[in-house]
C-alpha cells in the first residue's frame, strides 16, 4: 500500500516537472512557436474535456459546442474592448456568459428525443450565433474580428509565450480538476446511468431533462473558459471561433483520444493540434490525413488512443501482479 | 384501503383498443397478479398505471391521490417502482453501480457535484445485492449478465427506489423452471419481509396461483374476471379463454 502511494506520488512529481520544464525546454531547444503550440493544446484539451461531460458522460451528441467556446471568446474580448472591463473580470465573466448560452440552448435541445435531432438542433443554434456575430458589425466588428486585445504584462505574449503558458496551464488544471471531481461525483454517476438508459433513469425517479440541462450548462461553462483562454492567447478573435468546424473538431478529439478515459479527449486534442500543425507544414492536404487517421481509429480501435493505452496499462499491471 | 386503484382505463392504438375500461383495486400488502394470453393488454395496462403512456380515458389513484397524467418520474418518487418485460438496466455500469446509483438518487444526493460517489451508499447497495443474489457479481459489467441475472438486477434497481408498490412485468419471462421458482420465492420473501405490495403480470399459471391473493384475467384488452385464485379457477369463462376448455 505505502509502496503504491509513493509510486503514485512519483508519477505526479514527474508530470509536474515535465509540465513546468516544457516551455523552457521548447523555447531553448526549438522556438517560441512550440510554446505557442503547447498552449494551444492546453486550450483545446480543456475544451475537449468539457465537451466530454456532454458526450462521453451524458451521451448527448452536441454538434454545436463551438457556440460556448465562441461565446466565451467573444464575451472576454467585447467586455474589454467595448466596456473597458479589466482583463481578470472579463476573463471571469466569459464562462458565465457561456453557461447562460448553454442554459438557453440546452433548455430547448434536451427536450428533443433522438441523437440526430439533438445534433441538428445544437448545430443550428451554434450557426445562428455564428451568423449574428458575423453580420452584426456595429457590435461585434463582423468578419474583421477584434484585434489587439490588451492583456496584463505578466501574461503578455508580446516577447515570450512562457508567462501565458503558465497562466493557461493553471486555469486549465483547475478546470480539469473540477471536471474530474464532477465525473466521479454522484452527479457524474447519474449522467452515466442516464447515458446508458434514459427510460430506466426516468423509472428510478429522475427528471431526465433537468439532469441533461445541468450537464450541458456545466459543460458550456468550461468551454467558455477555453474560449476566453484562446482569445487572450491570440489577443484577437474572429467569427471563426463559432464556426461549425470547431464543433466538429472537438467531437473528433473525443473520438480520437477516447471518451471513456478521463484524459482521453485531452490526448485527442494534443494529437489533433500537433498533426494539424506538422502536416500542414508539409502538405495542404491535412484534411485527408486527418480523415484517414480517423477512419482507421474508428475501425481499428473505437476506444480511441486513450482507451488503447488504458488497455495496455491494465494488461501490463496485471502481468506485473502475476 | 386500496393502494392502487384504476377506474375505467382505456387506451387505443390506431383505433384498436389495447386496454378497454379496465377497473381494478390493489389492496396494501397483497400480491396481485394480472394474467392473460399474449396481446391481452397487460403491458399496456402497466404503462398506463406507471405513467409511461397517457390514457385516453379513465383515472388512476395511488395512495389515495390521483396520478392520472402525472410524469412517470414523479410517480416513482411517490413510491411506485416497476420493472419491464424487456429488462431495463444500465448496461455499461457495473452491477454494483446499477444499484448504487439508484440508492444515491433515492437518497436525494443525485445533484451532488463534488463528493466521490465511490464511497457512498455501500451498505444499502450491498444489502440489496445480497437480497437479489448478485453480491458475487458486483464488479461485472451489467450488460454481459445472463437473462435471469438481468431480471434480478432490475428487480434490485426497483427495490433501491424504496417502493411501496412494485409493478413487475413478467418477472420470470425467459427463465428456466429452476430460476422461475427461485424468483417467485424471492418476490414472496420481499413482499413478506419488506411489506411491499406487489402487482405483477405473468403467463405461467402455476406461478400465479401459488402466490397471489387476487387475480385479474384479461383478454382482448378487457377484464373478464377478478377474484381469489379459487374463484378464478372455477370461473367458466376464464377456463374457455385461458385454458382452451369447454
Amino acid at each position: 500500500m505505502s509502496c503504491n502511494r509513493t509510486q503514485h506520488w512519483s508519477w505526479w512529481l514527474v508530470a509536474a516537472i515535465i509540465l513546468i520544464a516544457l516551455p523552457f525546454v521548447l523555447e531553448k531547444a526549438v522556438s517560441q512557436y512550440y510554446v505557442y503550440l503547447a498552449i494551444k493544446i492546453i486550450v483545446w484539451a480543456l475544451f475537449a474535456m468539457s465537451f466530454n461531460l456532454v458526450l462521453g458522460y451524458g451521451g448527448m451528441m452536441s454538434f454545436g459546442h463551438a457556440a460556448f467556446y465562441g461565446v466565451g471568446a467573444y464575451c472576454a474580448a467585447l467586455l474589454i474592448v467595448k466596456a473597458s472591463w479589466p482583463m481578470p473580470l472579463a476573463f471571469l465573466a466569459a464562462p458565465v456568459a457561456a453557461a447562460l448560452a448553454g442554459l438557453v440552448i440546452g433548455f430547448f435541445s434536451v427536450r428533443i428525443k433522438g441523437v440526430f435531432y439533438f445534433a441538428v438542433l445544437t448545430l443550428s443554434f451554434a450557426q445562428l450565433l455564428y451568423i449574428i456575430v458575423f453580420k452584426w458589425r456595429s457590435f461585434t466588428f463582423g468578419d474583421d474580428g477584434i484585434q489587439g486585445i490588451p492583456v496584463p504584462d505578466i501574461i503578455s505574449t508580446q516577447d515570450s509565450y512562457i508567462g501565458y503558458y503558465f497562466f493557461a496551464l493553471a486555469v486549465a488544471l483547475v478546470c480539469i480538476y473540477l471536471l474530474w471531481r464532477i465525473g466521479r461525483s454522484p452527479f457524474g454517476l447519474m449522467l452515466r446511468a442516464l447515458r446508458d438508459n434514459p427510460q430506466r433513469s426516468t423509472f428510478i425517479g429522475m427528471n431526465v431533462q433537468n439532469y441533461r440541462l445541468i450537464a450541458f450548462t456545466i459543460s458550456a461553462f468550461f468551454s467558455g473558459v477555453a474560449g476566453a483562454l484562446f482569445t487572450f492567447l491570440e489577443t484577437s478573435v474572429s467569427p471563426d471561433v463559432l464556426f461549425w468546424s470547431n464543433s466538429g473538431e472537438v467531437i473528433l478529439m473525443g473520438l480520437l483520444g477516447g471518451m471513456d478515459v478521463f484524459l482521453g479527449p485531452a490526448l485527442g486534442a494534443a494529437i489533433m493540434v500537433l498533426l494539424n500543425s506538422f502536416i500542414t507544414s508539409y502538405t495542404q492536404y491535412w484534411q485527408i490525413c486527418l480523415g484517414v487517421t480517423l477512419i482507421l481509429i474508428v475501425l481499428v480501435f473505437p476506444q480511441g488512443v486513450g482507451g488503447l493505452m488504458a488497455k495496455f496499462y491494465s494488461t501490463w499491471k496485471g502481468e506485473k501482479r502475476a | 384501503m386500496a393502494i392502487l386503484e384504476a377506474r375505467d382505463l382505456t387506451k387505443s392504438f390506431g383505433g384498436v383498443a389495447a386496454v378497454s375500461q379496465v377497473t381494478l383495486a390493489v389492496e396494501e400488502n397483497e400480491i396481485y397478479s394480472i394474467i392473460g394470453p399474449n396481446g391481452a393488454g397487460k403491458s399496456t395496462l402497466f404503462n398506463l398505471l406507471s405513467g409511461r403512456l397517457p390514457c385516453d380515458q379513465g383515472r388512476v389513484f395511488f395512495k389515495g391521490a390521483e396520478i392520472t397524467g402525472m410524469p412517470p418520474e414523479q410517480i416513482v418518487r411517490m413510491g411506485m417502482g416497476r420493472s419491464f418485460q424487456v429488462t431495463n438496466i444500465f448496461p455499461r455500469l457495473t452491477v454494483f453501480e446499477n444499484i448504487q446509483s439508484t440508492v444515491i438518487f433515492q437518497q436525494g444526493k443525485g445533484l451532488n457535484l463534488f463528493a466521490p460517489a465511490k464511497a457512498m451508499a455501500i451498505n444499502e447497495t450491498e444489502s440489496i445485492l445480497e437480497m437479489v443474489g448478485l453480491l458475487e457479481k458486483r464488479n461485472e459489467a451489467a450488460g454481459v449478465l445472463s437473462a435471469g441475472d438481468l431480471k434480478r438486477l432490475e428487480l434490485g434497481i426497483v427495490l433501491a427506489t424504496k417502493p411501496d408498490l412494485l409493478l413487475l412485468d413478467e418477472p420470470t419471462c425467459g427463465m428456466s423452471p429452476v430460476e422461475t421458482a427461485a424468483t417467485i420465492d424471492l418476490i414472496k420473501r420481499i413482499a413478506v419481509e419488506t411489506s411491499i405490495t406487489v402487482l405483477f403480470t405473468e403467463h405461467k399459471m402455476d406461478v400465479v396461483f401459488s402466490i397471489s391473493s387476487h387475480i385479474t384475467v384479461m383478454n382482448f384488452g378487457r377484464v373478464i374476471a377478478t377474484g381469489s385464485p379459487e374463484q378464478i379457477r372455477a370461473d367458466g369463462q376464464v377456463q374457455r379463454v385461458y385454458f382452451g376448455e369447454g
